[in-house]
Order: C-alpha cells, then sequence, then structure tokens
C-alpha cells in the first residue's frame, strides 16, 4: 500500500487487437497495490484514450499493445498530449515490442516498456518510484 | 487375494516414507490449479464402466476418438495458422508450406479485417498487414489463393465478427475459379459468443451475431456441405487465462446455445449439428490436456443425444482443431519453446484432435519467419511418423490417472454448464459479464502463482540465464498498408458504382428483414463491395458492440 497521494493512472488499450489478459492483469495488480484505476476497455484511439486521460485527471497512462502497431500508436498519444499541453502525463506500456522498438519509443518519450515474463510487482514499484519522482520534479520548478 | 486399498498404502507404506522423503511442496496442481493426487489407482474408478464411459472409436459417446480407423486410417490436418503483409506474401507462404507437407491451409487476418476495417480506413492505421493476411475485398481473397485450387484443399478461417463476409469472399473466389460451392471445404471459426468472452473480435452485439450464424448454418446445410460453420472455440478462452476446466465448460455452454438458437430458427438438429467443429487449446499440462479433449468428447455426445435428442451419430460427435497455447511461450530462451510446443502437440495427439496447428517458436516475439514456421511443421510430423503413439487408438484409455482426471474435467465443467443454464444460457451469462469475470480472476491467479514462484517457467522465473538469444524475427512494414490501399483504389475505380449500391442495398433489406443474408452477402462480394463497406451496412441494422472493460 502507498502512503501519502493516491495516483490515478488510466490502463488503455489502443488499436485493434483484442488482446487484454494482460492490461486487465496489470489494471488489477495496480489497484490491488493502492493506485485509483480507470480501464477504457478495448479498440481505443489515441484520440479517445487522450481525452479520457484528461476528463479523469490521470497521473500516468498505461498503454498495452500487441498487434505490432506500437509505434503508430504510441507515438499519436505523444502527439496528442503534447498538443494539449499534457505531455507531463507519464506514459508507460507493454505488449510484444521487439528490443529495437523499444529503444525509439523511449527516445519518442515512453518513460518504460514491459514485455512478457514481467513480474506484476515490478510494474507497481517502477510506477510508484516514477510518479515520485515526477512529483519530486514538479516540485523544484 | 485380499483387496489392497489406496488408504492402506497410503497409511502403512506410503506414510512411514514420507517421514524420510517429505513432498517437495505443500500441494501438486496442475497448470489450471487443479489438485493431483500422489496416485490413482483402481479405487479412484470406482463405479467405472468402460462400456459406458468409454465405448469404442467410432462409437457412442466417443470418449475414445470420433473414427473407428483414428490416426492408422488418416493422420490428423497438419495445419499451420498462417498470414502477413499483403495477399501476395501469404499466397507465397502458402504455397512453401504446401510444398513441405501441410495438408491445409489457416488463414491469420490482419486486425482491420477481423474488425471489419478496409485497408484505407483511419482505424487501420499502423495494422494493416501486421498480424495476418489483410484481405480488404474479393480481389484479395483471389490474389490469396492464386494458383490454390479450392476444390483440393481445406482453408480454416479464423474470423468471426465479419465472418459471413469473409466466407462469401472464399465462395465467391472459388466459384471465379470454377469450383462449384458443393466442393468447396473448409471452415470458418465464426465463433461470436466466445468473442465478447475472451477474443474480442467482435462487430455487432449478441443477438443479430447469432441471427447471422444460423443464417450462415441453414444456407451452408444446403449450398455448401463440406463446409464446417462454426469452430466453437475453446482456445482464445484459455489464451485469455481461464483454467482447462473453463475452457471446456464455457466452449460446451457457446455449443449449446449456437444449437439452441439452430433449432428455435426451425432448423432439424441433424442438418446443421455436423457441421459445427470444436477448437481448443493445447497447454503445457500434459495429463490435464489429455483429459480435457476426452472429456469434451463424451460430454457433447451425452449433451448432443439426451438434451438435443439428436438422432444422426454424426451429430453427437466432437470433431476438434487443436493449436498449442501461445500464452505459454516465452521470450526469454525461446528455443525452449520447441520442446514446449512438441509436448502439447503430443497431449493434442493423444487426445484424438483431427487437425493440429503447432506454434513456431518465436511467436511470443512476431510473426513466424519460414525457418521456424518449417520446424513447427517438422513438430507435428515427427510425431506422426517417429514417435510410434499413433499406432494404437486413444493409447491412454483405462489408465487410472487419465481415466480420474476426464471424469474430474466432465464433473466440474458440467457444473459451470449448470450455473449457466441457471443464468438463462449463455447470452444471458455473457451480457452479465460472468465468464469474462470467471477467467480474468483465474488469469490473476495464475500470474500471482508465477510472480510467487509457486508455479515455475522455466527461464523465466527459474533457471533464468542472463545471455540473451536474439532471433531473427519477421518484421512487416508500414509498405503492407500501401500496396493494400493502391489495391483497393484500383478496385474501387474497375468497379461498377450502380451494382455496388444496388447489392449493399439489398443486404441492408435482408438484415433488416428475416431473409437469410448469405446470398445477398455473395452478390456484394462479387459486386466487389468491400469489406468495410459491407460491415457498415450491417452495422446500419444490427448496431454495434463495445468491450464493457471488466477486469
Amino acid at each position: 500500500m502507498m502512503a501519502g497521494k493516491r495516483y490515478r493512472i488510466l490502463v488503455g488499450k489502443p488499436g485493434l487487437d483484442g488482446h487484454d489478459r494482460g492490461a486487465k492483469v496489470i489494471a488489477r495488480a495496480l489497484r490491488d497495490a493502492g493506485f485509483e484505476v480507470i480501464y477504457t476497455g478495448l479498440h481505443q484511439t489515441p484520440e479517445m484514450i487522450v481525452s479520457a486521460a484528461l476528463q479523469e485527471d490521470v497521473d500516468a497512462i498505461g498503454l498495452s499493445i500487441l498487434s505490432g502497431a506500437h509505434m503508430t500508436l504510441f507515438q499519436r498519444v505523444l502527439d496528442l498530449l503534447r498538443s494539449k499541453q499534457a505531455a507531463d502525463i507519464l506514459i508507460f506500456g507493454g505488449g510484444i515490442i521487439p528490443e529495437e522498438d523499444i529503444v525509439a519509443l523511449k527516445t519518442l518519450g515512453v518513460a518504460e516498456l514491459f514485455t512478457p515474463g514481467t513480474r506484476m510487482e515490478e510494474v507497481v514499484t517502477w510506477l510508484q518510484g516514477a510518479l515520485a519522482a515526477r512529483e519530486n520534479c514538479q516540485k523544484s520548478d | 487375494m485380499v483387496h489392497r486399498s489406496k488408504k492402506g498404502w497410503e497409511r502403512e507404506t506410503r506414510g512411514p516414507s514420507l517421514l524420510r522423503f517429505p513432498d517437495r511442496a505443500a500441494s501438486f496442481t496442475t497448470t489450471s490449479d487443479a489438485p493431483v493426487e500422489p496416485l490413482y489407482t483402481a479405487d479412484d474408478l470406482a463405479g467405472f464402466d468402460p462400456d459406458l464411459a468409454l465405448g469404442y472409436p467410432g462409437e457412442y459417446p466417443f470418449t475414445r476418438g470420433i473414427h473407428p480407423t483414428m490416426y492408422r486410417g488418416r493422420l490428423w490436418t497438419h495445419r499451420l495458422f498462417s498470414g502477413f503483409g499483403t495477399p501476395t506474401e501469404t499466397n507465397a507462404r502458402y504455397k512453401y508450406l504446401l510444398k513441405h507437407g501441410q495438408t491445409g491451409l489457416s488463414v491469420a487476418f490482419d486486425f482491420p479485417t477481423l474488425m471489419g476495417y478496409d485497408a484505407d480506413a483511419d482505424r487501420a492505421i499502423g495494422e494493416v498487414g501486421k498480424c495476418g493476411v489483410n484481405i480488404s475485398s474479393l480481389k484479395d481473397m483471389e490474389v490469396l489463393f492464386d494458383g490454390i485450387p479450392l476444390d483440393r484443399v481445406t482453408t480454416s478461417m479464423t474470423i468471426n465478427g465479419p465472418a459471413a463476409v469473409l466466407l462469401a469472399f472464399y465462395l465467391a473466389a472459388a466459384q471465379k475459379q470454377g469450383v462449384p460451392l458443393s466442393r468447396v471445404g473448409g471452415t470458418v471459426q465464426n465463433d461470436c459468443f466466445k468473442e465478447y468472452i475472451a477474443q474480442n473480435s467482435y462487430a455487432f452485439p449478441p443477438r443479430p451475431s447469432v441471427r447471422i450464424t444460423v443464417d450462415m448454418m441453414a444456407y451452408c446445410a444446403k449450398d455448401v456441405p463440406l463446409w464446417n460453420t462454426i469452430s466453437i472455440s475453446g482456445y482464445h478462452i484459455r489464451e485469455a487465462g481461464s483454467t482447462a476446466v473453463q475452457e471446456l465448460a464455457f466452449t460446451l455452454a457457446d455449443g449449446i446455445g449456437y444449437v439452441q438458437a439452430g433449432i428455435e430458427r426451425g432448423l432439424p438438429v441433424d442438418d446443421f449439428a455436423p457441421r459445427l467443429s470444436f477448437f481448443f487449446n493445447a497447454h503445457n499440462d500434459f495429463l490435464e490436456e489429455i483429459a480435457k479433449y476426452r472429456a469434451a468428447r463424451r460430454m457433447w455426445a451425452t449433451i448432443m443425444r439426451e438434451r438435443f435428442h439428436a438422432q444422426s451419430p454424426r451429430s453427437w460427435m466432437l470433431r476438434f482443431h487443436t493449436q498449442t497455447a501461445g500464452c505459454s511461450l516465452t521470450a526469454q530462451q525461446p528455443y525452449n519453446n520447441v520442446v514446449r510446443t512438441t509436448i502439447q502437440a503430443l497431449a493434442a495427439v493423444l487426445g484424438g484432435t483431427q487437425s493440429l496447428h503447432t506454434n513456431a517458436l518465436d511467436e511470443t516475439l512476431a510473426l513466424p519467419t519460414e525457418s521456424s514456421a518449417r520446424i513447427a511443421l517438422r513438430t507435428q510430423q515427427i510425431i506422426a511418423h517417429e514417435s510410434g503413439v499413433v499406432n494404437t487408438i486413444d493409447p491412454l484409455a483405462g489408465s487410472y490417472c487419465v481415466e480420474s482426471l476426464t471424469h474430474q474435467m466432465e464433473r466440474e465443467a458440467s457444473a459451470y454448464i449448470d450455473k449457466i443454464d441457471a443464468m438463462g444460457g449463455i447470452i444471458a451469462a455473457i451480457e452479465a459479464g460472468y465468464p469474462q469475470r470467471e477467467i480474468a480472476n483465474a488469469a490473476f491467479r495464475y500470474q500471482q502463482q508465477i510472480d510467487q514462484r509457486e508455479k515455475i517457467i522455466v527461464g523465466v522465473n527459474d533457471y533464468v540465464t542472463d545471455d540473451s538469444e536474439t532471433l531473427q524475427i519477421l518484421r512487416i512494414g508500414d509498405e503492407a498498408r500501401a500496396q493494400q490501399v493502391e489495391r483497393l483504389a484500383s478496385v474501387r475505380a474497375a468497379r461498377n458504382p450502380g451494382q455496388v449500391a444496388a447489392t449493399r442495398a439489398a443486404l441492408q433489406s435482408a438484415c433488416a428483414s428475416d431473409a437469410n443474408v448469405m446470398p445477398r452477402l455473395l452478390d456484394c462480394a462479387h459486386a466487389y463491395c468491400t469489406l468495410g463497406e459491407i460491415i457498415e451496412t450491417m452495422k446500419s441494422v444490427f448496431g454495434e458492440y463495445h468491450d464493457p472493460g471488466i477486469f
């Protein structure tokens, strides 16, 4: 359980793929760890995800993509967030993502990517750390 | 001789031994978390009557197999699920697989096709050809099977929401090859129930989806008699994280839903039931999986004969395809996946499958390359020709353990089916989110067991190595979309717009009435209406389904 602030996380499934096992398991693990979790459900467009994130005032967005469309979809979400002056929302993700694409996506601004075989606790711990770091960084701005 | 009971052995022999050699774990369970006894004996089969519970191969209740000859007569169909990029690229892969001894085709479509969008739709950006082949119109289907005579191969198509449309494209492509529909054989997955439960490639809400399915059953029973109109699928239920029992129970409950819908339409059960086929997963737990297939056959035979009063033995038979478990493959030490797949494939064969897809070792990372797909095919050929398990039918019958597990599987799956019946059937259960929640719970529990190392996955939570083996994986570029968009533009330019409008209008009125949609879909296909146009027309009548997002 987390002490202090209860962070709000949007777990999103952009694109057309129907593989939601990972997204649901992660959503539940984050909720059990004390995060407030909003799950978009499947088949969202980047526009729908960004608009939900703004409406729900979330601290982070986790995107799950298992369709091979990750380069297109992450880029689009990041672009939309920037255009809405919401680039401070932390973006992370997971799915079937080749190593070289992980490097490219991190360059684009995705904070972290998790691939199959990751323990739930690893995601939780990383997110807690990343959000705390983001908060300290904002305070010192 | 006096019967020595299992309890006696446990007390007098095993007990003292446990004091010196305790069990390695507090409990032993299957992959699905079902408890397993240390030993099975005749005592576990009290009341077991082989005549009633097993019968003979090719005879009710088909526990031992649906064919009297099984693999001595004909091996299972070696059918690798395959598709990527453009129809031209996939056509070349099909020819390669056929050349290497594959005996049936199985089409993997990309997500735009699965969801009913054309390659040039906004929603298709980034997804065309990535997870399968893109088919946007009849023209693409013609290219996909170019040089492959459709009266000589059977084709399985994994398509659900838009299944009726893709079937129409396939039948139209066969007609263009000069093949009469009476000689076209194959399968469309077309199992909408499991889409809402697990796979999530739906188009319309449950009730209109069932109506279209029954249209297909009625149409094919008359005009395409060799076509399997539904492949009732547990595969995706399992991939979504269910247990083996849930996979079996929800699949058969779905089957009951389709048969019920056919009967309610007034179709005689023996006219359509023989064309229903099944599709199961083969996960890691060898004995549990074998028990699942055997229980499935026995349960379905009983359901069809006792519950639906089917008269034809062909209606009682559960024919099934198997795919090894994609979700069991690991990105870590990927070569180990060949071993996993072999164990799973062997379970499917010992379980009496009619057709099999073996996953390639790189399928947890990408679509398979030519060489990884060939190893997967060779795995089946080694089981078929070298392992010897095909020489006798149902070799594990009578095993105390396998028969006990088969019974346990049947008992627990039947309890689920009773519960779904009590809820008002599978549609009501889906609308209440019941199977979805059961599966999500099981998936979460399994992940916890792996995280806590209650279940060991080699290379993931034990026997981990630092040196990463990098595989050459297949990468699909964005040129696939460019090529598909181009082909679609030329299709749109060459067709007769009046015919397109007329066939779409006729389809729309068929959807709005009780008329069978299949003949109208064939007309749309021949007029080169695109997949997206056809689905849009149908959605204008039937509406759309959206994920309730239960987690």
